[in-house]
């Protein structure tokens, strides 16, 4: 029988329980009739010839059931006599059933781990009632999604697609429940936020819009679930309670459900206010600025019947009506719809095309993986050839024979597949907890669902069939009585086989893992001892904002003095510096251009640089330890009443100037028209992410550019611990309302890092595995050709050959393959490596450390992988094989 | 008039289907009937013991079923005996005389 035919029949009988009963049922039926047929040829009219073939049949559905019964009770005891044969089989090969399953579990849990991070935060990202509906309001023109207030309010009250449109913003604010004072996130909310996505309390109520009266009239508090608990271990009498936000009086008023985290997939806010009370949590009131974008998402649900089109082309024409009304601060309103729990296409987008890479990885990694099993499976069916042979010349039909290898496969793949689905499991609740920022409330919600279940066993099954249908043809081919003659399939193939290319490939495929991880670690490793501009180590950041404890105006500026001035009191502190925004760590930018003295066109088309701006206080420079090259810092005497001034790094120098060496003296124009003076340079450094290229950047006073953002660089080589606390306490004694985070310099880095990081961990992880799975490929094959020419080789050390030429005949071509392979990858990782430099600094291949590295760690996989079969090919003793044959 | 009809001894069931497809391919009640004809009307097969036994020596790999036309154009499941049916069936013969000579020295000695 063809394969195909046999291969169709074997998956009927395993999987069409119900072709079968229809199939039986129409043999019953055609049963009867002939009986009917055969009694009217004896003479018997019509109806006594029924009933006399019915009463023969004697009930049709009890011949089914007992046909079923005879079927199953046959094929269950065919299948668990198979499952103790392969149980038996693998237990007495230890080392093939390890690899298996390793290869096995590694491969469906890398897919299960993806699919899992795919299905939570791309495939349903948002747990919510009808989820499908909702849509977030994004800009036509760019992937961002914020609005002004009162652009949202004419949007809400103007459109005829949404049920209802909300909004919010995420902040940061200070709480104080009378003990402790810390900072929060929270979401700033619509007052119809909750009713638009259909969420209701878990404890007390939530707003709503008859709570709205105009700015700052509803001061009250929603909690998160998770913030009650952790916070207010669960305790329901604060309900009611009065707060202090931003020293601002809060009633808590309702718990969201536990569910319910808010409507950004990993930004979990400690709880919710009202959006009319934002000017006590920002200290600002920017509900009447309609050019001042700060909302950061609008969604709502879209009409039942609305469509998607409709929805954006009715959003267009309030779009246009507002460029019309109000064109000096709302120029170009396009809109578009997206899904708001990644923020639009901001996140979403990227997030969408980086997972599906991953998943499209991972799947790859598991077709390797099934390819590698299949040769070793062939390699193992070829060395039973003869216990095939044998059972077939004893009787045992072929599809019996086949279901046997199948069986085997089908065990080792849910050995393996259970195994994974364990690990991955552990990986993904160990991802779920983790924040990888300490100070934002980020969260990766990754709980495996059965979508994952169902795929992982989906996923274990199919590559048990793919893996076991590798030798389908070997044992088909099986001619009995050759075999237990001739002992062994003496052929052995010269031409390059599908199998040698697919291991070439994934050797390649490997080497350029192995590469360009080694180029990531080399470039973290670089880019951590590499020249900021400043100098993190021994020095503690302390973050804190001051509008929190309600400090506004000329108050910002005295309460900066006085913290200074007690932080540098403390015992062991060499220098406190002040800046708005510490370079490098995560958090709001503040940029501005800059003009040259002469432009009288101040236009943002005209400006000659496009500048980091940082606000700092006269000691910054030395807490940072940022170089000075030329001129002088600046004194508390550059205060408001003096003329502007300012330091300026190499980079805005020469943008500006043209040139280093004539910058200090010189003067430029900020935005709105101001001339400021150059006084000093210092040197360039990285203030956002480790990878930009050289920025310009201007440093003023912070008397003359005030900010109530405050980090203090504290440079002092005494103990974390004891300074953190000294610190603690000289803040608490000026104001004990003030939320204070304090952590090194070096540990804020990580979130400048944290690309780079995770860049290198996935690779580190994927080359582990690709070498796992060039180790099983190169063993496969090299097993095989071994076993395939045990006599050959016999043969060759009969006549005298060398252990070298026995070496080289038995495994030359796995190692041609792996030289090639390694090859071709060496030059793809080194061609990838241009990619990885975008998120890696300084990621460069032309690297000898990384050159040799990737040679020796492929020559030892190719070691490693042909070490057993290389030790079987050389204990070859020809006597006893020849004697044996 | 109707003939004595005997229990099936267990086992020998298979054999006779077997044996019933030996000369060609058949469909159920033609492999009642011809087991009918074999035995001299001595064994008559029910389908409640025919179907259960086809599917499980079908299972069994022994015969192969595939669908055809009756002689009066009636669509009908036909088995016929395939190549390990047929091994088994030569093996089952030699098994089944042994077993019977013997048993039948055993009563026949007093």
């Amino acid at each position: 029988m063809p394969l195909l035919a046999k291969a169709r029949s074997f998956f009927r009988n395993l999987f069409s329980f119900d072709r079968r009963d229809s199939d039986l049922d129409q043999e019953i039926r055609s049963h009867l009739e002939l009986l009917i047929e055969e009694n009217i040829r004896a003479g018997m009219p019509p109806g006594e010839a029924q009933r006399a073939a019915r009463i023969e049949l004697g009930g049709s559905e009890q011949v089914k059931e007992q046909v079923r019964e005879a079927r199953m009770g046959n094929w269950l005891h065919s299948v668990a006599a198979d499952c103790r044969y392969g149980l038996r089989q693998l237990r007495k090969n230890p080392g093939f059933t390890a690899v298996a399953i390793v290869t096995l579990a590694v491969a469906i849990g890398a897919n299960a781990v993806v699919f899992s991070v795919l299905n939570a935060l791309i495939l349903h990202p948002l747990n919510m009632p009808d989820a499908e509906s909702l849509y977030g309001i994004q800009h036509g023109n760019e992937a961002s999604s914020y609005q002004s207030y009162p652009d949202y309010l004419d949007l809400r009250d103007r459109n005829h697609s949404f049920d209802g449109l909300a909004a919010y913003n995420a902040a940061q604010a200070g709480l104080d429940t009378g003990e402790n004072p810390s900072r929060v996130w929270l979401y700033e909310v619509s007052g119809n936020y909750f009713d638009v996505l259909g969420i209701h309390p878990y404890l007390g109520r939530v707003f709503h819009d008859s709570d709205e009266h105009g700015a700052n009239s509803a001061p009250y508090i929603v909690l998160s679930y998770a913030y009650w608990h952790t916070r207010f271990q669960d305790d329901r009498s604060v309900m009611g309670h009065t707060v202090q936000l931003n020293k601002h009086p809060f009633t808590i008023v309702g718990v969201a459900p536990p569910e319910f985290h808010g409507t950004l997939v990993f930004f979990n806010p400690d709880f919710f206010v009202p959006i009319v009370n934002q000017e006590q949590v920002e200290s600002e009131n920017f509900l009447t600025a309609r050019g001042k974008r700060w909302v950061f998402m609008t969604m709502g649900h879209l009409k039942a019947g609305v469509t998607a089109a409709q929805a954006i082309a009715d959003l267009n024409s309030i779009g246009s009506y507002l460029e019309k009304t109000y064109p000096k601060d709302d120029d170009q309103r396009t809109f578009t719809l997206a899904r708001p729990g990644l923020y639009g296409d901001y996140l979403g987008k990227p997030m969408r095309a980086f997972m599906t890479g991953l998943m499209l990885l991972a799947g790859l990694i598991l077709l390797a993986a099934c390819a590698n099993l299949g040769s070793l499976f062939a390699a193992r069916a070829a060395d039973r050839s003869r216990e095939v042979a044998l059972r077939l010349a004893l009787g045992a039909s072929r599809t019996r024979v086949l279901r046997q290898l199948f069986t085997e496969a089908l065990l080792l793949s849910l050995l393996g597949g259970a195994v994974g689905l364990f690990g991955s499991r552990m990986l993904l609740s160990g991802l779920s907890v983790w924040q990888p920022f300490s100070k934002w409330p980020v969260h990766v919600p990754v709980n495996p669902d059965a979508n994952v279940y169902a795929l992982a066993l989906l996923l274990t099954l199919a590559s048990g069939l793919l893996f076991g249908a590798v030798p389908v043809r070997q044992v088909l081919h099986t001619d009995p009585y050759e075999i237990v003659k001739s002992g062994s399939l003496a052929r052995v193939g010269r031409r390059i086989t599908v199998r040698d290319l697919l291991i070439a490939v994934q050797i390649a495929i490997c080497a350029v893992l192995v590469t360009s991880s080694m180029v990531a670690v080399r470039g973290l490793h670089r880019s951590l001892h590499s020249n900021f501009g400043f100098e993190p180590r021994n020095v503690m950041l302390v973050d804190t904002e001051l509008s929190m404890a309600d400090y506004r105006g000329d108050t910002v500026p005295r309460m900066q003095n006085r913290i200074i001035d007690a932080v540098e009191k403390i015992a062991g502190v060499e220098s406190v510096g002040l800046v708005d925004a510490a370079p490098l760590v995560a958090g709001g930018y503040n940029g501005s251009l800059a003009f040259t003295d002469d432009s009288t066109d101040l236009r943002s088309s005209n400006a000659a640089a496009d500048a980091f701006k940082f606000s700092i206080s006269p000691e910054y420079f030395h807490a940072a330890s940022t170089a000075l090259l030329s001129g002088r810092t600046f004194t508390w005497y550059d205060d408001k009443d003096s003329p502007r001034v300012a330091v300026v790094n190499q980079e805005f120098a020469r943008k500006m100037f043209g040139s280093v060496t004539n910058a200090v003296g010189g003067y430029y124009k900020m935005p709105n028209g101001t001339r400021v003076q150059v006084v000093g340079m210092v040197q360039d450094g990285k203030y956002r992410s480790l990878t930009e290229d050289p920025e310009p950047a201007m440093f003023l006073p912070i008397l003359q550019s005030p900010s109530s953002q405050t980090y203090l660089a504290v440079r002092s080589d005494r103990d974390p611990g004891q300074l953190v606390a000294a610190i603690r306490s000289a803040v608490r004694d000026l104001d004990a309302s003030l939320p204070l985070y304090i952590e090194p310099w070096n540990k804020e880095l990580d979130s400048a890092l944290f690309p780079s990081r995770v860049a290198a961990m996935a690779l580190g992880v994927l080359g582990i595995m690709g070498a796992m799975l060039s180790i099983t490929g190169i063993f496969g094959m090299a097993a095989y050709s071994v076993s395939k020419r045990l006599k050959e080789l016999g043969i060759r050390m009969a006549l005298g050959a060398q252990r070298k030429e026995v070496l080289q005949a038995a495994l030359g071509r796995a190692f041609k393959l792996l030289a090639f392979g390694s090859f071709v990858g060496l030059l793809l990782g080194i061609l990838a490596s241009r990619v990885l430099s975008f998120i890696v600094y300084q990621a460069t291949p032309r690297d000898p450390l990384v050159l040799t590295g990737v040679v020796l760690a492929m020559a030892s996989l190719g070691l490693l992988a042909t070490w057993i079969p290389a030790r079987r090919a050389l204990s070859i003793d020809p006597a006893i094989l020849l004697r044996d044959e | 008039m109707k003939p004595e009809q005997t229990a099936l001894l267990q086992g020998t069931l298979d054999m006779l289907i077997l044996k019933s497809l030996l000369a060609g391919e058949l469909h159920g009640l033609g492999v009642s009937r011809r087991i009918q004809q074999l035995t001299g009307g001595t064994f008559s097969v029910k389908p409640g013991s025919l179907f259960p036994a086809l599917h499980r020596i079908e299972e069994e790999g022994w015969i192969s079923a595939f669908w055809g036309d009756s002689e009066n154009n009636r669509r009908a499941k036909y088995y016929r005996l395939t190549k390990a049916g047929r091994k088994q069936l030569e093996g089952e013969t030699q098994k089944w005389a042994r077993i019977s000579s013997a048993i039948a020295r055993a009563l026949e000695a007093s």
